[in-house]
């Protein structure tokens, strides 16, 4: 059966290449540091699940250690100037456009396609996994294609690849880092303590009241900890089941879907949802972090309104 | 009462622009110490949830190709495409997308956007040209703007979009979890209670969007006087 492992290995030997480009480019100004960080990372993908907990735990560490003291600088791998890719943009036209729709499609194709395929009585590809699997199916597939169509040298898209990466730095691991943060917050019963917290201020004589803490606290807890996800549990524990619905009688289905919508509304204001709100104003090349926070904020706040409005109006009517 | 020391470490840590890396190892630690753990059993756990977390950096694996596109002018193939069309607008453009990724995500097509592999490409170049057609030279300010919005709308579109696809995260975890509280609710139910959210969201932003044109137009006006000024 082809498991998510696999597509960890292609990913492990792409940043173990950035590695090795990034020690022989001599203009790299920090090239030293810059290739640690991707032979680590690369390290992480390839043999994540052999180096133990612990020393995960010291790959993460070197990772941070790297970013935070000294910093990674950028390197300026040779790419096109502005007007070889005008020339290309007229020369390949819309087979451009056909060549980056292939990793959408083969993606999907295989999210829904791939349960289809067995070996024997057993699936072989990993139910569980599809959609990612699909994904790097999907890269490999548009690579192979591109490749052949527009005949770049053999170590572009991997050079290429390394000038996109560099721009995104160390925030290219930061939704995991906050991912795995979340994980050790849980352990430590941080979550456990805000449900008490909220539990103990809130006023408990009106429906509107609840559904108000609820709401907005879904928003904030999830500002905080940067996943609605991790807020659903503590803030529907904490609020929603025994006031909304134990209490005034509100209906559970309106409550879940509305509440968490709520919380989704707070991963459009934090840096915490790194992967919605951070990553792409690297991508982007904006100079300000909170440069998409500040372009989603407006909407954010109405639908935090709108969604508390909403669910003020339905949770009791049905 | 004590973990939640961690948190004020990661609020702290972020406001005083410490490296966020830095500051995450910090807010672990601080948590999982004051729980009463031992400092390498932290970092232990710290390390196992890391690894368990690598589908979350996946999506980058894209990075090689989409890098090869732009190289043979991926992002200039979608600025001349986009200003061929006199009725585009950036507020037009990206409330066509808002809507497409909204139902494409509702139906559990959540692929078919992101940063990596339609904003960065095509969604922000397409945006910053539909602008410069109409508007002219733009500076850099403007342009981050544009930028910003496309990554913005991609993000609205995804979220109030997807929770009306029955088979989602979301969804399942809002059924498992009332589940294990004694809480029975059907997901289509979960999911029909997402569409007026999806509807007003789409309205609401929409209308930022609309109103995003007119200040990109008042944007350009001032920059075209203070360059003649500046010229004079």
């Amino acid at each position: 059966m082809i498991g998510v492992g696999a597509v960890y290995a292609v990913a492990g030997l792409m940043f173990a290449a950035f590695a090795v480009l990034t020690l022989r480019d001599p203009a790299h100004p920090k090239r030293y540091r810059r290739s640690a960080f991707w032979a680590l990372l690369g390290l992480s993908f390839l043999a994540g699940d052999r180096l133990g907990d612990l020393g995960d735990g010291l790959v993460v560490l070197g990772l941070a250690g790297l970013a935070a003291f000294g910093g990674l600088g950028l390197g300026r791998p040779q790419t096109t100037t502005p007007a070889e890719r005008l020339e290309g943009a007229k020369r390949w036209g819309d087979r451009l456009f056909w060549l980056a729709l292939i990793i959408p499609a083969v993606a999907l194709a295989g999210t829904l396609g791939f349960k289809a395929l067995h070996v024997g009585a057993s699936p072989l590809v990993d139910p569980k996994q599809a959609s990612v699997i699909a994904l790097a199916l999907g890269v490999v597939v548009a690579l192979v294609v591109a490749m052949l169509i527009l005949r770049p040298p053999l170590s572009a898209p991997l050079q290429e690849g390394r000038r996109l990466a560099d721009l995104v730095g160390w925030a290219l691991v930061l939704p995991q880092m906050l991912a795995a943060l979340g994980a050790v917050f849980a352990l430590a019963g941080v979550g456990a303590s805000v449900g008490h917290l909220v539990s103990a201020v809130l006023p408990s004589n009106s429906p509107a009241a609840a559904v108000i803490a609820y709401t907005v606290g879904m928003a904030a807890f999830t500002f905080v900890m940067g996943n609605a996800f991790a807020a659903f549990p503590v803030m529907t524990a904490g609020v929603g089941l025994p006031l909304i619905v134990h209490k005034f009688g509100g209906d559970p289905a309106i409550m879940g879907a509305l509440g968490m919508l709520s919380g989704f509304c707070g991963t459009l204001l934090t840096p915490m949802a790194a992967n919605f709100n951070i990553v792409p104003t690297t991508l982007l090349e904006l100079s300000d972090r909170w440069a998409v926070i500040k372009a989603q904020a407006p909407t954010a706040l109405l639908m935090l309104i709108v969604n508390t409005a909403l669910m003020y109006a339905l949770v009791f009517r049905f | 009462m004590l973990p939640l020391i961690g948190i004020a470490v990661l609020v702290l840590g972020f406001a005083v622009r410490l490296n966020p890396l830095a500051v995450i190892v910090a807010a672990a630690l601080t948590s999982g110490l004051l729980a009463g753990m031992a400092p390498l059993a932290v970092i232990a756990h710290l390390g196992k949830a890391f690894n368990d977390s690598r589908y979350v950096t996946v999506a980058f694996v894209a990075v090689p190709v989409i890098g090869l596109l732009e190289r043979h002018g991926l992002q200039a193939r979608a600025r001349m495409r986009i200003s061929q069309l006199a009725t585009a607008t950036t507020g037009r453009l990206l409330i066509l997308y808002l809507g497409l990724r909204q139902i494409t995500a509702a139906l559990g097509l959540i692929a078919l956007g992101g940063h990596v592999q339609m904003v960065r490409p095509m969604l922000a170049p397409m945006a910053e040209g539909a602008a410069q057609a109409r508007l002219g030279v733009l500076p850099q300010p403007v342009l981050s703007l544009i930028r910003a919005h496309a990554a913005a709308t991609d993000n609205v579109g995804v979220m109030f979009g997807e929770d009306i696809f029955i088979a989602l995260s979301s969804i399942l975890l809002i059924k498992g979890f009332l589940h294990l509280e004694g809480v029975e609710v059907a997901p289509l139910q979960l999911s029909m209670w997402a569409i007026p959210s999806a509807i007003a969201a789409f309205l609401i932003h929409g209308a930022r969007l609309a109103w995003l044109d007119k200040r990109l137009e008042r944007l350009a006006a001032e920059s075209a006087d203070a360059e003649r000024q500046a010229g004079s």
